[in-house]
């Protein structure tokens, strides 16, 4: 009898908190907040809990593989699906910090091709899967350049002809790529130049020039925040969140598209998964043909996979053609730069404690 | 039972010894009581404090990876190579790293990467590339790696930088299981090819500023909080009870208010387009809106605003406590109201001044959030560098030798004062 009192109160308190809690999940996917998450939320999150009745806990994260580490080496693993660079996945995946994917078990393009023929080149990882093409770009605030738009990187670059705090990521990814573009590097030799001590050099020394008027941010719904506040008069963005701020909020910025550093983003199922089954459900389901179109509706990135790249059609409220946003559309591509996946992969804690040492002085 | 009663009611004295025993009996008994009362806080900090510092200290000084992963290359390079003729390691020191390395798993071939990549950045691809190639090799090779006979050759067309006698001094150097390494890290030092301690590349160096600064910011909030501080205070202690205790429920409100919350509003007062801002433009008394955050002036301000209390209230007790009779003699012999102030009220008052300024440099000397939120880059505390080491480049050891040099900064910091002042002096109310 008195055992079973005591079960019958630890089981009462166990509802009791659980009712407590926001929403009782069977699985939490983290990714990126902001405009970006909603997209997810959208695209993926609600269909798939329509159709399976699983249920998606959706956390917010800044990218690095430091949280995801921690929970895999104190076997106190919490979250199951993560939106990752590639980079990312690269070192998480050597250090055995993610699940195998096998990309054969992915659902076929509606025309029967086979997912491992329908995505993109780099999309598929043994260790995660790719959903959007996206990009960093830079914006600017309009109605702050009247008759003197910047046009350029070097644009970015230069306080003096256009005067105003920059913004940019707290992370030496794309800021020393274009401080040698902006210092006259020639976009197909910024990472053979970057790969040098006198290359790595001359970015820390293009980026002292503005360093003094630099807003740093981590978030990527900082950004458009930090344009919208006058905090800053031109930063670097991922172009979705831009794109938003512009169509949803009709906020009277401009994206420059000159050497857009584009990537993408991966989904990485955490090594150890208590919900390893419900989570590769939740990968197939987000990586297939009509969730990836989907998600074009909400946010301007572009589809991992080629069969969903004719079901791309106007912002999810009908204002606008999504085709022109995509940072694989031809006009924005012309001098477009891929991320250097293996050159991060290599370079990045060397160059991250560098860029550390040279932000703190 | 019985015997006892019998003998006792003859000698009641009998096998209860002396006064003296029995006094000390009871007095057991009730130290007794007290300990069990402060048991279960001793427990309590032991689980959740001292043991935790114990693990962090242990972290910084920790290093088993090299050690457990590469014993006998670590041992070859101490005995069969000498650094100091700047030759390469001969190769025996080759052949076993290269048998050796490639026998472990792949996971932990990743984790000694990334070990030797906190001692000397770049390092992580070489040893990772080397672990892949190198089990291709044993593939390709009729034999398998047996068979290769020159193994210095062999590595070095793996990765020419294992022709760099850096990288194996490098090792060498990471290869004790117990290390000081990260404590010279955590003071801009590392030891070179041979062993010796010279000082980090200058673009690395970062950490003996950012302690300088972490004290000086840390002094500058304490200076700030007696100027500020000591005046409330003495009005405090001595305004009629009916607007003192009005007085205190400002000083109050502030205090039981989330750190966050106040940090989060210093953000709305000072920025760009701010309140502050927007009042002082509104007035014309500046024809541009003026930087008040993000940099050293937001940290001092809010840094101080909330650490105040802890600076008002010790000052506020032991003024509490200072006969006001005392001014009114001194007055009453003639002295100026300054003279009696200086000469006869002030000198009382320095043991709360003394408890409040400790209080609030060693609250300071850890501060994180406010700075990481209204600072800029180059007003970030030691903290940041320690969150930073434990979340992102994951170089827990250096986190944790990071954390040992503030504790023990701040067991100086006491001591000192101890030394000076006397912690009797202190008075926290």
């Amino acid at each position: 009898m008195k055992t079973l009192t005591t079960t019958s109160i630890a089981a009462a308190a166990i509802a009791a908190i659980g009712m407590a809690a926001p929403a009782q999940a069977d699985i939490t996917v983290v990714s990126w907040g902001g405009a970006y998450t909603k997209s997810q939320v959208e695209a993926y999150h609600k269909p798939f809990t329509k159709t399976t009745g699983i249920k998606i806990l959706s956390e917010d994260y800044n990218g690095g593989i430091a949280k995801i580490k921690a929970q895999v080496e104190t076997k106190n693993v919490t979250w199951d699906v993560v939106d990752m660079e590639p980079q990312d996945v690269q070192r998480a995946c050597e250090e055995g910090l993610l699940e195998k994917i096998d990309a054969s078990v992915l659902p076929a393009a509606p025309d029967g091709t086979a997912a491992t023929k329908d995505f993109v080149d780099g999309a598929l990882h043994e260790c995660a899967v790719a959903t959007i093409v996206w990009s960093t770009i830079y914006a600017y605030d309009k109605t702050k350049f009247k008759g003197n738009e910047p046009k350029t990187v070097a644009d970015f670059f230069n306080v003096k002809k256009f005067p105003g705090k920059r913004g940019m990521r707290k992370t030496p990814e794309v800021n020393l790529e274009w401080a040698l573009i902006a210092d006259g590097v020639p976009g197909a030799d910024v990472y053979k130049v970057l790969a040098t001590k006198e290359g790595q050099d001359r970015a820390f020394k293009k980026l002292d020039t503005i360093k003094g008027d630099v807003v740093w941010w981590e978030a990527g719904a900082q950004p458009p925040q930090l344009l919208a506040d006058g905090q800053v008069a031109m930063t670097t963005a991922y172009n979705g969140r831009i794109f938003n701020a512009i169509a949803s909020e009709k906020k009277p910025f401009e994206i420059v598209w000159d050497h857009q550093i584009w990537s993408i983003d991966m989904w990485g199922i955490v090594k150890g998964s208590k919900n390893m089954k419900e989570a590769m459900e939740f990968v197939k389901f987000s990586t297939g043909t009509k969730a990836l179109a989907d998600q074009a509706s909400w946010i301007s990135y572009g589809p991992a996979r080629k069969s969903s790249f004719p079901m791309v059609g106007k912002f999810h409220d009908g204002s606008v053609d999504m085709k022109p946003h995509m940072p694989t559309a031809p006009d924005n591509f012309k001098n477009s730069i891929k991320i250097g996946t293996a050159f991060w992969s290599t370079y990045k804690d060397e160059l991250s404690e560098r860029f550390t040492s040279w932000l703190a002085k | 039972m019985t015997d006892t009663t019998a003998s006792n009611a003859d000698d009641p004295m009998a096998d209860q010894g002396t006064l003296k025993q029995r006094l000390a009996k009871a007095e057991r008994r009730n130290k007794l009581r007290a300990y069990g009362l402060v048991l279960p806080l001793f427990i309590f900090s032991a689980i959740f404090f001292f043991f935790p510092i114990g693990l962090m200290m242990f972290n910084s000084i920790d290093n088993p990876l090299v050690a457990n992963a590469v014993p006998k290359t670590v041992e070859a390079l101490k005995t069969q190579w000498d650094s100091r003729k700047d030759t390469l390691p001969p190769e025996e020191v080759y052949a076993t790293f290269g048998k050796e390395f490639h026998d472990l798993d792949r996971l932990t071939q990743s984790r000694m990467a990334r070990r030797m990549n906190f001692e000397n950045a770049g390092l992580l691809t070489l040893v990772r590339r080397t672990g892949s190639r190198l089990n291709a090799l044993g593939k390709e090779t009729e034999g398998g790696l047996d068979a290769i006979t020159d193994w210095k050759t062999t590595l070095i067309e793996v990765d020419g930088r294992w022709g760099d006698a850096e990288v194996w001094a490098t090792m060498r150097n990471i290869g004790d299981p117990i290390t000081g390494n990260y404590y010279l890290n955590a003071l801009d030092l590392r030891r070179d090819k041979h062993g010796e301690i010279t000082t980090v590349d200058e673009n690395r160096s970062i950490y003996i500023d950012v302690a300088v600064r972490t004290f000086w910011i840390s002094g500058l909030v304490t200076f700030f909080c007696i100027l500020l501080g000591y005046p409330v205070s003495f009005l405090l202690a001595n305004l009629p009870m009916r607007y003192s205790n009005l007085l205190m429920i400002l000083v109050l409100l502030p205090f039981w208010t989330s750190l966050l919350v106040r940090t989060t509003a210093w953000i709305v007062v000072l920025q760009d387009q701010g309140v502050l801002n927007d009042v002082l433009i509104f007035l014309h008394l500046i024809p541009d809106r003026v930087q008040l955050i993000y940099n050293r002036f937001g940290v001092i301000v809010s840094m101080t605003h909330i650490l105040l209390p802890f600076m008002i209230l010790p000052i506020y007790s032991v003024m509490k406590n200072i006969n006001p009779s005392h001014v009114r003699a001194a007055r009453s012999l003639g002295a100026t109201q300054w003279t009696a102030f200086w000469r006869v009220y002030f000198p009382q008052s320095v043991p709360g001044i003394g408890a409040g300024g400790l209080l609030v440099f060693i609250l300071a000397l850890g501060y994180y959030i406010t700075p990481a939120l209204v600072g800029g880059p180059t007003d970030q505390m030691t903290s940041y560098f320690i969150a930073d080491h434990t979340e992102r480049s994951l170089n827990w050891g250096l986190a944790s030798a990071l954390g040992g040099i503030l504790l023990a900064s701040v067991l100086a910091i006491y001591l000192l004062y101890n030394r000076f002042v006397g912690i009797d002096n202190m008075k926290l109310g």
